[in-house]
């Protein structure tokens, strides 16, 4: 899934007055700045929705570290992304224990309901649908995470609440 | 009277976790200010003799890793602790830091002065959003408290807390990987020698240690050698965080006397099997272990009963593989999360892995030959400890031997007919 950056024509962005003031306090935690690499990236996502060339080479500059080592960081972990996602990431479960207990179903579902499969965004730009390594919440599989909230004991109607709930803006609280 | 339940005592499902106050009054950080009296080394001495094996899966001396960090030369030393959990079939560590954060904090606290290191560092999952935000709350709470900071409780020893929330790889969970994580490097694992205890984290001497192996801490300071050793039944030493993922009635985790059988965690924790559904096979210990059958049952889980039974404990949670599971599929899955999993850097891993999953996934598909399945029993050689930079393939390659043992009518029912197991 490598997104060399493609061309020299493309520039570093100003960093935000946000994302400075954050990835300062990041770096009181460390010692060297290359620590902060990883942090700074996190922080970049966290208010942009993906790591985009720009803010990649604006995190470069800002903490000093090389772009391509940057890069390296940025495309070895799973939760960076290289390429713009959706409003909502939905990251469904599929190791073993939510396989056992369905979680190919509730794919398929996801998958009708939405229109995409693994890796792609609804036109509207609302979700986008990524697998993810077990969640560590193995005992009340299936389970999901839709942004930061983990979602368990997951069934196809429970799914269509939350996606519902989402739509329409409101907090998602689920009827079990 | 000492508590029997020295990790859990404080947890309570469902109601927020014990704020600093609430902790104190419920007698905690008393470690830390018995351990300001004590000297380092008698720390150390004392969890060596404790018998606390590490609670990350490996199962070492906890006590002898610590005895291994060189003695202090005026230069920066590190607590390393791996919150990394991403062992498919493992849940505990969530349980421990999202329950009862402060726990953690009091059991790095002890550890650091033990080891006279000056800064600590929790490296969680990314994913583990609940823990992140209660544990910024309990170690600003501990700051606030004079539990953190210069001059800990007026005794001299200063200490800083930090925490990194990565951002998903499962090959964090190997120290050395997780070392370069925290250095802001890809994480690949490094080589040993020389060990983390004396050139680790930015080339200084650091312990990396899993979450629930710290949160024994401050129960053996407290307690003592006796307590922590009677805490087991029979000969076995302590509690430890055991649970059963799969169709069981009532899954989930417990602390419990290290001695017990599968079958009583099985059955009077976990409720047995689902109705309709009986129990084929289990993973002792997380993805990364060899399978399990039922005349194993009634093995005590303990590190050295489940070795000689052809396993390990590993992180001694359990999963149950159902007579209505493909254990063919099983072992895909598992496999397909290690080749993901893989960081890459030596061949026999990065490409071994792919390859065998797809071998597994013609199996799946009834296009597989029986060559195939001698290739896979070639492959867990290939991949076996001592041909790969790290422990990862070998581990991958547990399910998957102990599979071709325990299932390979099923393997060749396979080439002839598919899969016959109904799609869940």
């Amino acid at each position: 899934m490598n997104n060399l950056i493609a061309s020299t024509a493309i520039k570093a962005r100003q960093l935000t007055e946000e994302e400075i003031h954050e990835i300062e306090h990041e770096k009181t935690h460390y010692p060297y700045t290359q620590a902060v690499g990883l942090e700074a990236l996190k922080i970049v996502q966290k208010y942009q929705g993906w790591v985009s060339d720009e803010s990649l080479l604006a995190v470069s500059e800002y903490l000093d570290i090389a772009p391509d080592e940057l890069e390296g960081v940025a495309t070895f972990f799973n939760m960076i992304f290289r390429r713009p996602v959706g409003k909502n990431v939905i990251l469904l479960c599929d190791s073993v224990a939510c396989w056992m207990l369905g979680c190919d179903n509730l794919k398929q579902h996801i998958s009708n309901t939405l229109g995409i499969d693994y890796g792609e965004t609804t036109k509207d730009g609302l979700f986008t649908l990524i697998p993810v390594p077990c969640l560590g919440a193995c005992d009340k599989a299936p389970v999901m995470m839709v942004g930061r909230e983990t979602y368990t004991n997951l069934s196809t109607n429970k799914i269509d609440q939350i996606i519902a709930h989402i739509r329409d803006g409101s907090p998602v609280e689920l009827d079990n | 009277m000492a508590t029997d339940k020295p990790l859990t005592k404080n947890i309570e499902i469902g109601r927020a976790p014990f704020n600093f106050k609430q902790y104190e009054a419920a007698g905690g950080y008393e470690s830390v200010r018995k351990v300001v009296t004590m000297a380092p080394g008698d720390v150390v001495n004392l969890v060596k003799d404790a018998g606390l094996g590490g609670r990350g899966g490996a199962g070492f001396n906890t006590g002898l890793k610590w005895s291994f960090v060189p003695a202090p030369d005026g230069g920066p030393r590190y607590l390393v602790i791996n919150g990394d959990e991403m062992e498919p079939g493992t849940f505990k560590d969530r349980l421990l830091i999202e329950h009862d954060p402060h726990l953690l904090i009091e059991g790095m606290i002890t550890t650091c002065f033990a080891l006279q290191a000056q800064t600590g560092y929790i490296f969680l999952r990314g994913e583990y959003t609940v823990c992140e935000e209660r544990l910024l709350t309990a170690i600003k709470e501990a700051y606030d408290n004079g539990m953190l900071g210069k001059n800990i409780l007026g005794s001299g020893f200063d200490l800083d807390i930090y925490l990194h929330t990565s951002a998903g790889r499962y090959i964090c969970g190997e120290e050395t990987a997780l070392i370069n994580a925290l250095e802001g490097k890809r994480a690949n694992p490094r080589a040993k020698p020389p060990f983390p205890q004396v050139s680790g984290l930015w080339g200084r001497p650091t312990v990396v240690n899993n979450v629930e192996t710290i949160c024994n801490i401050p129960g053996i300071v407290n307690n003592g050698v006796k307590w922590y050793q009677g805490l087991g039944l029979g000969d076995f030493v302590g509690t430890r965080i055991s649970g059963v993922s799969g169709r069981v009635k009532n899954p989930g985790c417990w602390e419990v006397p290290v001695g017990i059988t599968f079958r009583q965690l099985l059955e009077d924790y976990a409720g047995g099997m689902q109705d309709g559904y009986e129990l084929k096979a289990f993973l002792p210990g997380g993805g990364s272990t060899d399978f399990l059958m039922p005349e194993h049952l009634d093995l005590p889980m303990d590190p050295g009963a489940v070795q000689k039974a052809g396993s390990r404990l590993g992180t001694s949670l359990i999963m149950v593989l159902d007579d209505k599971t493909c254990p063919v599929g099983c072992i895909r899955n598992l496999i397909k999360f290690f080749a993901h999993e893989s960081c890459g850097w030596c061949t026999p891993c990065r490409d071994g892995l792919p390859w065998t999953e797809q071998m597994l996934n013609k199996l799946e598909d009834g296009t597989g030959s029986l060559k195939d399945i001698e290739i896979l029993k070639e492959m867990t050689g290939y991949m076996g400890i001592g041909n790969t930079f790290c422990a990862l393939a070998p581990g991958a390659m547990e399910p998957l031997q102990s599979g071709l043992k325990y299932f390979i009518d099923e393997f060749e029912a396979h080439v002839e007919y598919g899969c016959s197991y109904s799609r869940q």
